[in-house]
């Protein structure tokens, strides 16, 4: 192995934030880290890269004594420690900030943070001004703008966020690990999220990042560990290494970035949306008098921050939402104010953006999910007209060969054992197989790595070849900008640019998401 | 040692037994603590139950209705509802049973026939208008079926307390006809000549003859067998079972979420209420004023959790409900132990066999632990 970068760029006098060294842990058969070294640079942003499963967050769980680990030692500014559970961890100096929250949704903001060492005035009682004003000058000192007195169900994904950050910060923690935090971020909101980890590593602070975002590694982090199937492959400066090259030491093997692809030959209109109207549950408008069109054989982008109509778009064609005026039009039939089935008899097969809610059925096993859609098909009719699980479980097998679905043998294993990337094989493999005629994929490589992203956007595009039309929402540019035949930028409920992806950059998107156009 | 007790965590019914060893441990002490031998106690308990053939049968006769309301109650539970109403279903079968038994004369096999299509169908009605109210106004199947459970019990005692209905100088409804009966041999047949030299010629049929065993058992086995067969096999069953795993997929799957859920309801109600019908045709024979509160609903509860909702498994889990019962009773009278601590006792048991299904789960922590 080539020597550590850190090493070299490390005085000798000068102690390793945290120096762990040769750190394995079994989870029964299944060796999830094996002798695993890290150094980390105090005052740095040091990445930890793996794809889904590979063992990066549960070598932090165990730094987090989370976890204990099976063997190998742990030094945090150079002096040994047996830590065995959060507490101790903290204790340290180390915090962590999870991908799903930990918060009290029914407290402030600043009771959230103080939670545990409360001011309090004569008897007892909470001394909410004092709190509110420590809090809010506490999170000035970070640039971690807050207001205390919000409720944490009010406030957007990103503050609490940032209240997960102040939290750790207010308990004295100076080594920072931040698990996936970008994945439920807008892109703007993770701009400034890097610019809040540069300036806290400016502070002296040390943050370890685990991430399968190449492009956030670049953007922040000084050094990039990878990690593949529980083995170390090898620690950078990020400052020497391309994406590229992060990318094929993450996955082990050359990986596209970009989807090949041929120019699309679209035919006649599927999707005709005119002048469409959805309100949310509050009652307040969010798609607000929007036409688009899709035509076989191409792939049409809707490009937009989150929150600008999209999931209320979604919900209006897939029939769980009311439309209060215009048209959904599915080859010349309107479908607007139907039920899930009308949208479904329309040949509009979906992509959830939430495949854990509303695509998969996790207790089901893999064959029962790949049935999910087409449990009435005399395919898999047997004695009796009732469902013969032997010609299901004989398909799923098929599908689980022909989309590469790991493991192999998944067809009788509970869905949510599958990793996020192979449940979405799932969802593909089912809605592919049915042959739609409008392909509706929101969202469809959230969550996941880069392989199989580089799967995902291929087999849209192979939808797109074999002549169906496809609709693609994504929050990603890059996603759109990759695969996208036509991109439709939406802002504000409306769509306000229909662009040719050839003849625009990623500033000009940029602008036109943010409302530039206007 | 230590692995071996993890793996053998990990598999359901090494599960459920090491839950009853900790529940009997348990059980132990809470006897213990009231002054009884813990070890003659759990003597009694099982002699109480295998001592005899007849017994066995008693403990097979009085699991019926329980495993009844305990298939109600998984049922639903398998497709997402809590159908904590299994007990006002149970009544209203009851009652069906008393009034159509007695006031609707009919030729034997028809009438208990007609009193079981008109149970399920009202017990089914009952049930589902507890998913209807759900749909409509969204009003949790749990609140409104602990409502109906009210409604049913006092719509039995007011039944009961009619003038035409109540025998006078009683506390309950006229005795059933013998057409609605359907237990294999008649209680009269018991103790007659002919009863008596047919036990003796032909001893295996003793607990047939003896006890109140009837084609009730039959009945619920094929039940048993039929509502596993529907969950698993057929298209409705596994619709049902998606909604009730994750309904929002089901719903986006373009699954008919709503009416699915009042099926689904009128299956349990209708399941429920022929576990009422039937203790009336087999053992009651009539519906009494007090007879509202014994609870056949809410031990369906216990033995659908013990079961884990499996059809099958309700069988096992509401034999050994009612051993415990019936064993509980030999305690009781035995050692002249208060009915108390026979219900710690159990309650302890259920308790422990309700948290097996969470033993593999802590088996793996504690593998992880390590």
């Amino acid at each position: 192995m080539k020597q550590d970068p850190i090493e070299s760029d490390v005085s000798a006098r000068e102690p390793y934030a945290v120096e762990m060294t040769g750190i394995s842990k079994s989870f029964g058969k299944l060796k999830a880290l094996d002798k695993v070294d890290l150094r980390i640079r105090k005052g740095s942003i040091h990445a930890l890269l793996g794809e889904n499963g590979a063992g990066k967050s549960t070598l932090m769980k165990i730094l987090y004594g989370l976890y204990t680990k099976d063997e190998g030692e742990i030094k945090v500014r150079g002096e040994s420690v047996d830590i065995r559970n959060p507490k101790q961890a903290i204790k340290n100096g180390i915090g962590m900030v999870h991908q799903h929250f930990m918060l009290v949704q029914n407290m402030t903001i600043a009771e959230n943070i103080v939670l545990g060492s409360e001011l309090t005035k004569s008897l007892g009682r909470l001394d909410h001004a004092r709190m509110n004003a420590s809090i809010s000058e506490f999170g000035k000192q970070y640039g971690l703008e807050v207001k205390p007195e919000d409720l944490i169900m009010d406030v957007s994904v990103a503050t609490q966020q940032r209240v997960e950050i102040l939290k750790a910060l207010f308990r004295g923690v100076d080594i920072l690990i931040l698990d996936e935090p970008t994945a439920v971020l807008t892109p703007q909101e993770i701009d400034s999220l890097i610019v809040t980890m540069r300036r806290l590593v400016e502070d002296g602070k040390t943050i370890i990042l685990i991430t399968h975002k190449l492009k956030e590694i670049m953007a922040s982090s000084d050094y990039c560990t990878v990690i593949r199937r529980g083995q170390l492959i090898d620690t950078v400066r990020v400052s020497d290494v391309t994406e590229k090259e992060l990318a094929s030491m993450m996955v082990g093997r050359e990986v596209k970035l970009t989807t090949e692809k041929k120019k699309a030959t679209p035919g006649e209109t599927v999707l005709e949306i005119k002048g469409l109207t959805v309100k949310d549950n509050r009652g307040i408008p969010q798609v607000r008098n929007l036409s688009l069109h899709v035509r076989r054989g191409e792939i049409l982008a809707i490009a937009g921050v989150d929150g600008n109509g999209q999931t209320e778009l979604i919900e209006a064609v897939t029939g769980l939402r009311k439309a209060e005026s215009g048209e959904i039009l599915v080859n010349g039939v309107d479908i607007a104010n139907g039920q899930p089935i009308d949208s479904h008899k329309a040949g509009i097969r979906t992509i959830h953006e939430d495949r854990q809610k509303r695509g998969l059925v996790l207790d089901f096993e893999v064959g029962e999910n790949l049935i999910l859609e087409s449990y009435k098909d005399h395919r898999f009719t047997g004695r009796l007209n009732c469902i013969s699980w032997k010609k299901v479980n004989e398909y799923a097998c098929g599908q689980i060969d022909k989309f590469d679905i790991r493991p192999a043998d998944c067809a009788e294993q509970p869905v949510k054992e599958l990793s996020g990337g192979n449940q979405q094989k799932v969802i593909i493999a089912r809605t592919v197989e049915q042959e739609p005629a409008l392909l509706l994929a929101c969202q469809p490589t959230r969550g996941l790595d880069v392989g199989a992203i580089e799967f995902v956007r291929n087999a849209l595009v192979e939808q797109r070849d074999s002549g169906r039309a496809v609709l693609l929402i994504s929050f990603e540019l890059d996603e759109v900008l990759d695969i996208a035949d036509r991109i439709n930028v939406i802002f504000n409920g409306s769509i306000v640019a229909d662009l040719d992806p050839e003849e625009t950059n990623e500033q000009a998107i940029g602008l036109l998401m943010a409302g530039g156009g206007q | 040692m230590r692995k071996l007790i993890v793996k053998a965590l990990k598999k359901p019914f090494t599960a459920v037994v090491f839950a009853l060893i900790v529940g009997f441990i348990l059980g132990a002490v809470a006897l213990a603590v009231g002054g009884y031998d813990p070890v003659r106690a759990y003597n009694y308990l099982f002699t109480g139950v295998f001592s005899s053939t007849n017994r066995m049968m008693q403990v097979l006769v009085d699991a019926v209705p329980i495993i009844f309301t305990g298939l109600a109650v998984a049922f639903a539970g398998k497709t997402g509802l809590f159908n904590i109403g299994a007990d006002g279903q149970f009544i209203l079968g009851q009652i069906t049973g008393a009034v159509i038994g007695y006031y609707v004369p009919m030729p034997p096999v028809l009438h208990p026939v007609f009193i079981l299509l008109c149970a399920f169908t009202i017990g089914g009605v009952y049930a589902g208008l507890a998913s209807w109210l759900k749909n409509r106004f969204g009003i949790h199947e749990v609140i409104s079926t602990i409502m109906l459970n009210w409604i049913a019990y006092y719509f039995m005692i007011f039944i009961v307390n009619m003038k035409s209905v109540k025998v006078p100088g009683s506390q309950h409804s006229p005795e059933i006809l013998s057409s609605a009966k359907i237990n294999f041999f008649s209680r009269e047949f018991r103790s007659t000549e002919e009863g008596m030299s047919f036990v003796d010629k032909y001893p295996l049929l003793k607990p047939f003859v003896q006890t109140d065993a009837g084609y009730a058992i039959i009945l619920m086995i094929g039940v048993s067998v039929l509502l596993w067969v529907i969950l698993k096999y057929t298209r409705l069953g596994y619709e049902l079972r998606a909604v009730g795993y994750n309904r929002f997929a089901a719903e986006f799957a373009a699954m008919p979420v709503k009416r699915n859920a009042i099926l689904s309801m009128f299956i349990s109600g209708g399941v429920s209420a022929t576990g009422g019908a039937l203790l009336v045709m087999s053992t009651s024979y009539y519906i009494t004023m007090l007879g509202a509160s014994e609870g056949y609903g809410w031990d369906g509860i216990a033995v659908a959790l013990i079961a884990g909702n499996h059809p099958i498994g309700c069988i096992f889990a509401g034999l050994l409900y009612a051993g415990l019962k019936f064993g509980g009773l030999e305690i009781q009278s035995r050692m002249r132990a208060p009915t108390e601590i026979i219900k710690i006792m159990i309650g302890v048991l259920v308790l422990f066999i309700a948290l097996a299904p969470a033993l593999p789960r802590l088996a793996e922590r504690l593998d992880r632990k390590e």
